[in-house]
């Protein structure tokens, strides 16, 4: 049992993280504008004090942990996830700096709104309560809507702000409503009395199954997955670079962590595994069909990006799908090399983007390897990564989902998962061709002195993961099966 | 005495292709041209002490090496060669050094990432053929995909772009269905992907033969047999000499290799059943692709319609199930791999004076060129199967293991000997022989010393093996003899 003040102890890092943002909020009201960049380095500095705290409270407590009444749950999978959702996180707003200046949107509200977003993130990857799951999720949500719409000059980015809100807030609803229904049918909102009344058959199944159907939606609205992706092209192609960078990396490890308690640990008991199951099958079915059909007529990298996702999200519910141990732990190591993937490639537009050019188009990239041979040599990798070509380390993360699905016997869909791929490789080659093969035209990113550190160590870690993949895979399977209770 | 292993073979000519690249700028031309070369010849230097110390009488893998890589799903590190492998991974060094030789004074752009490609792409190949874990063997088969494309994209024709990204798609296409198909094996082999555990995991005949075809789908793109062969003729034309050379030595046994040490010992069954078919496709290469290489008008698409032909022969050797067919077909991947290259490094020769492929644009080269004529011979007749040569060696096994068969395979694939010499030899006389064709042709210079070296190397290679092929054929005996031993077992 733990006493009341050390419960405290476990929830530092969201504590500091909230004190830390407040701080900054007002810190940032008193300084000048030539000094923003106080801003930015307490931000980083935030962060980092956050992911060494949550390595600390992991670490010292023992397996799973759960306090506050059953809000919060502290176990070695919100460890993990909390630090890399604050890595991924600084590693994006450093790859920003620039990007954000030359646009004048350098402002301190920007970095509040990503520490919020953090928050979100934090609190709903610890959530053992469907309230506190919820708490969170709109905190990331409402933070990622006002970043979306962070640079007022552009209508894009008003237009996918707006989409976005309107979307994500009938998913929201839809989420509400599901977990309403959850209620009413067990009567409990803590994930663990939730098992207890399925298991103790006090919990009425069809209201139960209904509220699944709703809660399914929402999971897959917040993944883009199909046909809840509508979202997805719009905003990453409307939003600033550095907000689709954000938006596509951490929030996809906290959406990963969503699906895990709510399908896996609140709705996970047999039966109803079978029915979320072909649910889910469905989802990936259509995301990697969709997603990499579609990818191929773009011609703006975000956008293309942006439908790329949606098949690797297709991947990712594959994994989910198989309902074992086996396949969840393929997951998160997915979403994990998935997320430095899309932070290295959207940095690396950051990177490349000055005053005036967004470096956003497929054209921008032509006869990179001339003008910038050594982010054209990163990007490659990263392309190479996101199409599963070994030796990069996306190829071992589709094995391992193939592997986890074959053994489960569905054979069918891990040859359209292969068959998508391969058609989906197609617009990866695309880029490389245009980066290699091709001269630089007029609209060429011209050639600056750029270089970064963290950029070349990122891309970098991709192939060396690739080369070494097992510790991270066996962290990721221990993570799971010390964390994810009720299997 | 064994002072080299298989890691160092794989992995010498990666690291040096790495460094060049990180060298790339901040060193001249030549410096690189001359740290390729260093890296070609220590890459062929740790090979042949392989070679020395094989020890031809044993049946298992020599040289092991086994170290634990991916433990959640028993993915080991797991090298070794046979026979087989020992001539491939040979043949590999001795190509990879031509071509470094070849690209010296042609390329002129982009020059550390030419010979980083190629010397990396040598590596990775000598992976393939190392590999005991099939976990491994499908990453370092895979990972050949990455430099080729480069290298054809970048280096090669005006249509380079078409070329290089269908043979992507295609070969990856097969080999994905082949992922498919080796996790299967994954579940029913108990959780391994050693090799060595598939051979001996019984299946069921309806699995073995998706299996079968799974894998049939990556390695017949890469050979290639009809009819997934349209991709090799647009990728030797656009691709720069040394990929052609490359691409034709030793990519395409990539998929020779793969039946030999993967389909037919872990689907014995199926292989068994469906060989009827594997036969027909390769016959229909060696007859019907014969007739389409007589008509072409480029010469380097004629020398890839001629591969496909010959490759013919690899896939029928291997699918007559018995000890002459094999070796011959193995003999000819060897032999063709030197064939095939001098043939390609013989036009890359006339493409680097004249700018063209076209037959049409030559016509009495001997007249200007009378030292490349006479190798240009040597390597037409090799192709068109002449005795003394290795072209013989290979089909003429091969064709007396179909007579055992049966002896319409035999007479089928003996028109090679009518349909190979067609083409090769005509081609040869209207580039080669006559009075000179036209004025960019009589300003012909003849070969230097460093093509001469190159063409003394390949003709001195093919000579050897067709002359005294003994040497080779010891080395393969005992790896025959167990392939087809799995290969002759029921599984089911």
């Amino acid at each position: 049992m733990v006493s009341f003040y050390s419960q405290f102890q476990l929830i530092l890092p969201e504590i500091f993280l909230l004190t830390a943002v407040s701080a900054i909020l007002v810190i940032d009201l008193f300084l000048p504008a030539a000094k923003r960049m106080a801003t930015y380095w307490l931000t980083q500095g935030a962060l980092l004090v956050t992911a060494v705290l949550v390595f600390l409270v992991t670490s010292t407590s023992a397996g799973s942990v759960v306090v506050f009444d059953g809000l919060v749950v502290i176990d070695e999978l919100s460890g993990l996830l909390k630090i890399l959702i604050c890595i991924l996180l600084s590693v994006g707003i450093s790859y920003s700096r620039d990007y954000l200046a030359h646009r004048d949107i350098f402002k301190g509200e920007y970095f509040s709104l990503a520490l919020f977003a953090a928050l979100g993130m934090l609190v709903m990857v610890s959530a053992n309560h469907l309230l506190t799951l919820y708490l969170g999720l709109e905190l990331l949500s409402l933070s990622l809507y006002a970043l979306v719409a962070f640079n007022r000059d552009s209508k894009d980015s008003s237009e996918a702000a707006i989409k976005y809100f309107v979307l994500g807030a009938i998913a929201s609803g839809m989420l509400l409503y599901g977990m309403s229904m959850i209620y009413g049918s067990t009567g409990q909102l803590n994930i663990e009395q939730i098992v207890n009344a399925i298991s103790a058959g006090n919990a009425d199944m069809d209201l139960l199954r209904f509220g699944l159907v709703f809660v399914v939606v929402g999971v897959g609205f917040k993944l883009g997955a199909v046909p809840f992706h509508m979202w997805v092209p719009d905003v990453y192609q409307g939003a600033p670079t550095s907000v689709t960078l954000i938006i596509g990396s951490a929030p996809k490890l906290a959406a990963f962590a969503f699906v895990v308690r709510l399908l896996f640990e609140t709705l996970g008991a047999a039966t109803l595994q079978l029915d979320w199951s072909p649910m889910l099958a469905i989802l990936a079915a259509a995301s990697l069909i969709l997603g990499n059909l579609v990818a191929i007529a773009q011609t703006n990298l975000k956008r293309m990006l942006a439908y790329s996702t949606i098949s690797h999200m297709g991947f990712l519910v594959l994994g989910f799908m198989t309902g074992t141990q086996q396949g969840v732990s393929a997951a998160l190591f997915y979403v994990v090399t998935y997320a430095l993937m899309v932070v290295a490639g959207f940095g690396l537009m950051l990177l490349l983007s000055k005053r005036g050019f967004e470096s956003d188009r497929l054209e921008d990239f032509r006869g990179l390897s001339r003008t910038h041979p050594w982010f054209a040599f990163l990007f490659l990798l990263i392309m190479f990564s996101m199409a599963g070509i070994p030796p990069m380390v996306g190829f071992w993360a589709k094995l391992f989902i193939l592997q986890s699905i074959i053994e489960q016997g569905f054979v069918g869909l891990a040859l359209l998962a292969v068959v998508f791929s391969l058609i989906g490789a197609f617009y990866y080659l695309r880029v490389i061709k245009l980066m290699y093969f091709d001269e630089p035209s007029a609209s060429t990113v011209a050639e600056q002195r750029t270089g970064s550190l963290v950029m070349s160590v990122n891309g970098l870690l991709l192939l060396a993961l690739g080369l070494a993949p097992s510790w991270l895979y066996s962290l990721c399977e221990e993570v799971i099966k010390s964390s994810v209770r009720l299997f | 005495m064994e002072y080299t292993s298989l890691s160092l073979v794989i992995w010498l000519p990666v690291v040096f292709g790495v460094s060049l690249l990180i060298l790339g700028k901040h060193v001249a031309a030549g410096t690189i041209r001359v740290l390729a070369l260093v890296g070609a010849m220590l890459g062929l230097f740790v090979a042949l002490p392989l070679w020395v110390n094989f020890d031809n009488l044993q049946p298992g893998f020599q040289f092991a090496e086994y170290h634990p890589w991916i433990d959640a799903f028993s993915i080991n590190y797991h090298l070794g060669i046979d026979g087989i492998s020992l001539l491939l991974i040979l043949l590999n060094c001795v190509t990879t050094l031509i071509v470094v030789i070849a690209g010296w004074e042609v390329i002129r752009d982009r020059v550390p990432q030419y010979f980083a490609s190629f010397l990396i792409l040598s590596g990775i190949m000598n992976g393939v053929f190392c590999a005991l874990d099939v976990a491994l063997f499908y990453v370092f088969f895979e990972a050949t995909l990455i430099p080729m494309f480069i290298i054809v994209g970048v280096w090669g024709g005006p249509n380079r772009v078409y070329a290089a990204v269908k043979f992507f798609l295609y070969t990856l296409a097969g080999s994905l269905l082949t992922l498919v198909a080796i996790i299967y094996l994954y579940q029913v082999s108990g959780g391994s992907f050693s090799l060595a555990q598939f051979y001996e995991t019984p299946i069921r005949y309806d699995a073995q033969v998706l299996i079968f075809l799974a894998f049939f789908a990556a390695f017949a793109v890469k050979i290639p047999m009809w009819p997934v062969h349209t991709w090799l003729p647009d990728a030797h034309v656009e691709a720069p000499t040394g990929g052609s050379v490359v691409l034709a030595a030793v990519m395409l046994k990539l998929g020779g290799y793969g039946f030999i040490r993967l389909a037919l010992p872990i689907v014995p069954d199926a292989a068994r059943e469906l060989a009827p078919w594997i036969i027909a496709l390769s016959l229909i290469a060696v007859v019907y692709i014969g007739f389409v290489a007589l008509v072409q008008k480029d010469m380097k698409k004629l020398i890839a319609y001629s591969s496909i032909s010959h490759m013919g022969f690899v896939t029928l050797g291997i699918f007559i199930f018995n000890v002459q067919g094999m070796q011959g077909a193995i003999i000819q991947m060897i032999s063709h791999g030197f064939i095939s290259g001098a043939l390609f490094l013989c036009v890359g020769i006339l493409y680097d004076r004249l700018h063209s492929r076209q037959i049409a644009d030559y016509g009495g080269v001997v007249n200007r060129m009378p030292i490349f004529a006479s190798f240009f011979l040597l390597f037409a007749m090799a192709n068109s199967g002449l005795p003394g040569t290795s072209g013989f060696v290979g089909e003429f096994l091969v064709i007396m293991g179909a007579a055992e068969v049966n002896i319409w395979f035999a007479v089928a694939a003996a028109t090679t000997l009518i349909l190979g010499a067609s083409y090769t030899l005509w081609m040869y006389k209207r580039v080669v022989f006559g009075e000179v064709g036209n004025d960019k042709v009589a300003k012909l210079s003849d070969v230097n010393a460093r093509e001469t070296l190159l063409l003394i190397g390949l003709a001195a290679a093919v000579l050897w093996m067709g002359v005294y092929p003994k040497p080779f054929t010891d080395v393969l005996t005992q790896a025959v003899i167990t392939s087809l031993d799995w290969a002759s077992q029921t599984k089911i």
